[in-house]
């Protein structure tokens, strides 16, 4: 008999995997949508081969391949869901239950990743074919903190989303402020292009907010560019722990100011 | 020693106050003003394990919002509320597994897989083991007749089988306290008389505690002795339904069908009593129930009756009474 949260969770994963193949058709669309590093693989591609920008062609196409991985794996929606629960009241039934409703999100995050999984490696593998030059062989300490890193990469991403959902229990659309988050993002995150290329400045900016680990960081390590380990550890597991707190007092908070709203 | 027990409760909700108009609009964007509402007004009344007890009121009178008082989902103003010895609004564990909430609206079914699927999340949350989620997924799935249902997507039931697996999923923890918000809104004849046999007997095997709020009559008739009358948030009346309607009708509707061989004046008729209706030998009187006997006993004594019959008013009018005047 297993214990209780594992079977709780191995439950979750399964249910909820089974929900995330009754839209198989769809998900290939997700997973394509997802593209945008292939796209400025292509741009970067072009850029490099006509100056010096200390990257050659295919070490472009190791990090756009890097990064389309890390994006895959990370991808967060529970805002919107979590929006719907709170404007359409579906909240109220989940919070009779012993259990705290974002396991329900969070493990249907984890079973619609292995979902993806084929059509990832389905699009990895045309991507080998597209740029056999990029394929590469990533040492096992690039696969262990590189899996790791991505692994934390996507629960402080959630995290972070989480605690911006909590705002819906005062607005009525949480997910604008998600869009305006967004924008920082796209630039920060180095999924445009890689932190290296970015100005000196911006970079050590860039470095102490949440937004490169959230792509850069573990893409860097997956393709062996060289990171400060300790450092991005540390910073992330710092903002994961103040998304924690911040989050923990809005659901407190919130919950009651839902409940005095009527629920 | 009652499993229910609320005491003065009551709830005050702000509500944003909005003009119509872009001048409002305008105003309602740069400064909102609130009104305060009184949705629940001192409502007291306690319920002993094992009742299942009926709450009327009508739409907006403060019956969905005590509910979810008592099951912990908004915190009251005032007063208090302990059932089976919690206080609701904690949501403790063990709270929550002895209770449960239908709401006829809201549904917790996953829509794109078969409720079994569902079910087995409820399983893992409420600790049910293997065994004895089989057990009662096949016993629950009997008594409500939808043992074949139970692997079909969700979204492939009628409205009526959805219900009944939306109350299967609601009950499998088996909560010793059931509040069920309208279970049979918007279901046909049939599938209503299924959920009432099913609570009935629900009641009966688990000795479970049932209040519940519908606005089918004969759904109280068939399920509660006792009843709670709510009106603009205030507790009206906490007794025995046939009180109630002795009370607001204290009247009997009495048919007759005379032998067609006599004349029947309608003026004599109206001494008998309040003549309701007359056609061709077919009369209906509203007669007062403390006349009742000697009505009928000088009607069969002085006409000549093929067929007489007497009924109680229909409850729906009566309750509708109730309701109008607001005071019992």
């Amino acid at each position: 008999m297993l214990s209780r949260p594992l079977h709780v969770a191995r439950t979750l994963i399964s249910v909820y995997y089974a929900y995330m193949v009754e839209y198989r058709a769809e998900l290939i669309f997700w997973v394509l949508s997802g593209s945008f590093p292939l796209i400025f693989l292509g741009l970067w591609n072009q850029a490099a081969q006509s100056g010096d920008l200390g990257f050659t062609p295919a070490e472009f196409a190791r990090y756009f391949l890097g990064v389309f991985l890390v994006r895959q794996f990370t991808v967060v929606w529970v805002i919107w869901d979590f929006e719907k629960e709170v404007v359409q009241g579906k909240l109220s039934p989940l919070l009779l239950q012993p259990i705290d409703p974002v396991w329900r999100h969070f493990f249907g995050h984890v079973a619609e990743r292995i979902t993806r999984l084929p059509f990832i490696m389905l699009l990895v593998g045309l991507f080998c074919l597209l740029y056999p030059e990029a394929i590469w062989l990533p040492t096992p300490y690039a696969v262990v903190w590189g899996t790791l890193t991505l692994v934390l990469s996507f629960c402080l991403r959630f995290l972070i989303q989480y605690t911006f959902a909590m705002l819906a229990f005062w607005v009525e659309k949480a997910t604008a402020i998600q869009q305006f988050w967004f924008l920082f993002y796209t630039f920060l995150s180095g999924m445009v292009a890689p932190l290296a290329l970015f100005p000196e400045a911006v970079r050590t900016i860039a470095l102490w907010t949440p937004f490169p680990y959230l792509i850069y960081f573990p893409a860097s390590l997956l393709i062996g560019l060289p990171v400060d380990l300790p450092r991005g550890l540390m910073i992330m597991i710092g903002w994961g722990a103040i998304a924690f707190i911040i989050n923990r007092i809005l659901w407190r908070v919130g919950l009651k100011h839902y409940s005095g709203m009527g629920a | 020693m009652p499993i229910i027990d609320v005491q003065n409760l009551g709830k005050v909700y702000p509500v944003a106050v909005k003009e119509p108009g872009m001048k409002g609009t305008l105003q309602h964007f740069f400064r909102r003003t609130y009104r305060n509402i009184e949705a629940v007004k001192q409502v007291s009344f306690s319920i002993e394990p094992g009742e299942i007890v009926g709450f009327l009121g009508p739409n907006g009178a403060g019956k969905t919002t005590t509910l979810k008082m008592l099951t912990g989902l908004i915190h009251p103003s005032t007063g208090s509320v302990d059932i089976s010895g919690h206080r609701p609004f904690s949501r403790q564990p063990k709270f929550l597994q002895q209770i449960t909430l239908v709401m006829g609206q809201k549904q917790q079914l996953i829509w794109d897989l078969p409720a079994l699927d569902s079910l087995r999340i409820n399983a893992a949350v409420y600790s049910i083991g293997a065994s004895d989620f089989r057990q009662r997924v096949g016993e629950l799935a009997e008594m409500l007749s939808i043992q074949d249902q139970l692997k079909q997507p969700v979204r492939k039931l009628s409205l009526g089988e959805r219900m009944k697996a939306e109350m299967l999923a609601a009950l499998l923890h088996r909560p010793q306290v059931l509040f069920l918000d309208e279970p049979t809104l918007g279901l046909d004849v049939n599938a209503q008389t299924a959920v009432r046999k099913f609570l009935q007997e629900y009641n009966v095997r688990y000795g479970a505690t049932i209040l519940l709020t519908s606005h089918y009559m004969a759904d109280i008739t068939a399920l509660c002795d006792r009843v709670l009358v709510i009106h603009q948030g205030s507790l009206i009346y906490d007794g025995r339904l046939e009180a109630l309607l002795e009370q607001f009708a204290p009247y009997r509707e009495v048919a007759v069908e005379f032998d067609s061989g006599q004349t029947i004046e309608q003026d004599k008729l109206r001494t008998y009593g309040n003549l309701q209706k007359l056609e061709g030998c077919k009369a209906t009187f509203l007669v007062p129930t403390d006349h009742l006997t000697h009505m009928v006993s000088s009607l069969l004594n002085t006409l000549k009756i093929q067929d007489l019959s007497i009924a109680e008013p229909p409850i729906e009018d009566v309750i509708a009474k109730v309701f109008e005047t607001g005071r019992t």
